[in-house]
């Protein structure tokens, strides 16, 4: 009867190992590509957009204090729109997720089936 | 009175009935450390906003933002937009890869000892800075909010830190959770219900509240009245520097969020990565309606109680609990006086048990007994342990400190440590190949240290007092300071980077490291071989 693949698969590290294998695969590889086009630009976006702030209201004090929307400045609307963009990012993040669960559930396969093989 | 002090026993009876009960399920080590990892998503999530909204944002940002406006505001926006770095870069991998701690993921693929000794060094040290901190506010609090029962600062800093080891040596991670969830819940009713007050007082109209913020009235230190926009930028961070400050508060917001240990262990309480991904949503969700509504606590007790009120009733830490008691009498203070001492108790606790976990399972296990229990449930005995000392060590430096004294940079130098030096290894070991152990110890002891001297060096520490000063609010050294910014993190944080950076590149490839590296990558993106939930 053939073992099932062992969930702590603690591999020798004496051919090319399993680990190696799987991330040669092409499914592997589009994962990683996946969370890299989101995250990535993602981080630089939020980054950018939060020292924003604090680089206008620090540098620009006069800008910032005009007032917009009744009795609401600029320098207050910006603060609060920073609530806004960090929910949305967060909400499009768990939606870009569910690509990367689906890829990484191939990716187990894989691994599953280079073991049967291997073995 | 009597109301606050029947409310802060009930909070206690639950709590330890909570332990009690956390206690007999602590029979094992994934138990005791990560709760069997059978903590949902809204429940972590809500436990790690719990761990997250200290007394330092509750009070604290309320009392500033009261005290100076918009100025106090931009700490809302950093401590939430922290959060993305959480869910982008850190959770997901952390709780693929590691155990029960930070230095879990780092001694993954290379050398365990040298990493681990370093890593729980930086991970004690920003947990016992920020409990001192936490412990010397509760006592101060407790004392004030108890005022007329006869009950001292130093009783009351004891009592907090008896409770907290209570929680953390019998009831373990399932305990502390629970007192996490319950404190949240709390806090968040306390404070919507607090924005409804405020908001009502202004006859349910936001023209009027914020017309009314731009028009804040209060008397200068010399008598003269002053009227000042509240929504206006600069009150507390002024030029030449004040720029620069707000930037540097920035970089260690947005960068040590994700480096602090207590919020990290959290993510191992959970079943995996999917969930853990799903609890900083919540987490983003629940912190982000807090920091949104401390607008209505800042303001609102700037507006209605007003500054000169709250500097002769205990201070800017009360402006809180003294809009509450302005806007829904005794029962009210009571009642949010009671949150605030719950904030507390739940933080220091969450603090307790990630500093213990790290000296059990780096120190005691990894790096003494070479990475297997000598005899089974050391590990625990030895966090209980550990726990006990840490507590009682802050409880004593607290108290030697007494009530009065400036306390505050201990939470900024907690920051800049945890994105100073803990997340530029953290973030090395998962992404960079090439990093190594030189490297994870370069980085870590650079980005420590910086954060340590810069703080000392700096207008927390170094200052020349005017004679009237009380003693207990002076500076320690008494000369112009040397470093011009309270935040150290714009320059610590590129000297942890530079450490890690340079220890690498300066010493040999680790060929058996960079192997490992495909490995942890696989793991860490795919939650093969990950540690699993503990039926039980």
């Amino acid at each position: 009867m053939p073992a099932p693949p062992n969930p702590h698969p603690s591999v020798p590290p004496t051919e090319t190992s399993i680990w190696d294998r799987v991330a040669q695969t092409q499914d592997f590889k589009s994962l990683l590509a996946a969370k890299k086009a989101f995250v990535i630009p993602a981080t630089i976006f939020f980054i950018v957009y939060y020292f924003a702030l604090p680089v206008s209201v620090g540098y620009f004090p006069a800008f910032m204090q005009r007032k917009v929307w009744g009795p609401l400045n600029i320098a207050y609307l910006f603060a609060l729109s920073q609530f806004a963009v960090t929910w949305i990012i967060a909400y499009l993040y768990v939606r870009a997720a569910h690509k990367f669960d689906a890829y990484g559930a191939t990716v187990i396969k894989d691994l599953e089936h280079i073991v049967a093989k291997g073995n | 009175m009597t109301t606050t002090l029947i409310l802060f026993l009930a909070f206690i009876a639950i709590t330890l009935a909570i332990t009690g009960w956390a206690a007999r399920r602590s029979g094992s080590t994934a138990s005791y450390f990560a709760a069997n990892r059978q903590i949902s998503a809204w429940q972590n999530g809500v436990a790690v906003a719990g761990d997250y909204m200290s007394a330092a944002s509750f009070l604290g940002i309320a009392g500033l933002i009261a005290f100076f406006g918009y100025d106090g505001f931009m700490y809302s926006v950093g401590f939430l937009v922290a959060y993305l770095t959480v869910l982008l870069i850190i959770a997901e991998p952390l709780r693929n890869a590691g155990k029960y701690t930070m230095a879990d993921v780092l001694a993954y693929r290379l050398h365990p000892k040298p990493v681990r000794a370093m890593a729980s060094l930086s991970t004690i040290t920003v947990s016992t800075f920020y409990m001192i901190a936490q412990m010397v506010g509760a006592g101060a609090l407790v004392a004030l909010l108890l005022k007329g029962s006869g009950i001292t600062f130093r009783e009351a800093v004891i009592g907090v830190g008896i409770l907290m080891i209570v929680y953390v040596v019998f009831g373990g991670m399932i305990a502390t959770t629970w007192v996490q969830i319950i404190k949240a819940i709390l806090l968040m009713s306390g404070t919507i219900l607090l924005s409804f007050l405020v908001l009502a007082h202004f006859g349910f109209s936001l023209n009027a509240f914020f017309t009314a913020v731009t028009q804040v009235h209060y008397h200068a230190p010399d008598g003269t009245l002053v009227v000042k926009d509240f929504l206006t930028p600069g009150l507390r961070y002024k030029p030449p520097y004040g720029a620069l400050d707000l930037i540097s508060l920035g970089m260690a917001l947005i960068f040590g969020t994700a480096g602090l240990p207590h919020i990290l262990v959290r993510f191992y309480t959970v079943p995996d990565a999917k969930t853990a991904r799903y609890s900083v949503v919540w987490a983003i969700a629940v912190i982000g309606t807090f920091y949104i509504m401390t607008t209505f606590l800042g303001f609102g007790a700037a507006t209605i109680v007003g500054r000169d009120f709250i500097s002769k009733n205990g201070g800017n830490n009360m402006s809180a609990p003294l809009l509450a008691n302005a806007l829904g009498g005794s029962i009210f203070f009571a009642f949010i006086s009671a949150i605030a001492f719950a904030t507390i108790l739940a933080v220091v606790a969450g603090l307790t048990i990630s500093a213990s976990t790290s000296f059990a399972h780096d120190v005691w296990t990894n790096i003494i007994r070479q990475g297997h229990e000598h005899n089974p449930g050391e590990e625990r005995r030895v966090a209980r342990i550990a726990a006990f000392v840490v507590g009682a060590v802050s409880i004593a430096i607290a108290i030697a400190l007494g009530p009065t004294a400036n306390v505050a940079f201990l939470v900024a130098l907690a920051f800049a440590v945890a994105a100073s030096a803990n997340l530029p290894v953290i973030l090395f070991s998962i992404f960079w190949r090439r990093f190594n152990t030189t490297g994870a110890v370069m980085g870590l002891a650079a980005g420590l240290l910086g954060s340590i001297v810069l703080i000392f060096i700096g207008p927390s520490i170094m200052g020349v007092d005017a004679p009237t000063v009380a003693p207990a609010a002076r500076h320690m050294i008494q000369h112009a300071p040397i470093f011009p910014l309270e935040n150290p993190g714009m320059l610590s944080i590129p000297i942890g980077f530079l450490g890690a950076i340079f220890g690498t590149l300066l010493s040999k490839r680790d060929a058996a490291g960079e192997e490992k590296f495909v490995e942890l990558q696989v793991r860490a993106n795919t939650g093969l071989g990950s540690e699993k939930a503990v039926a039980h």
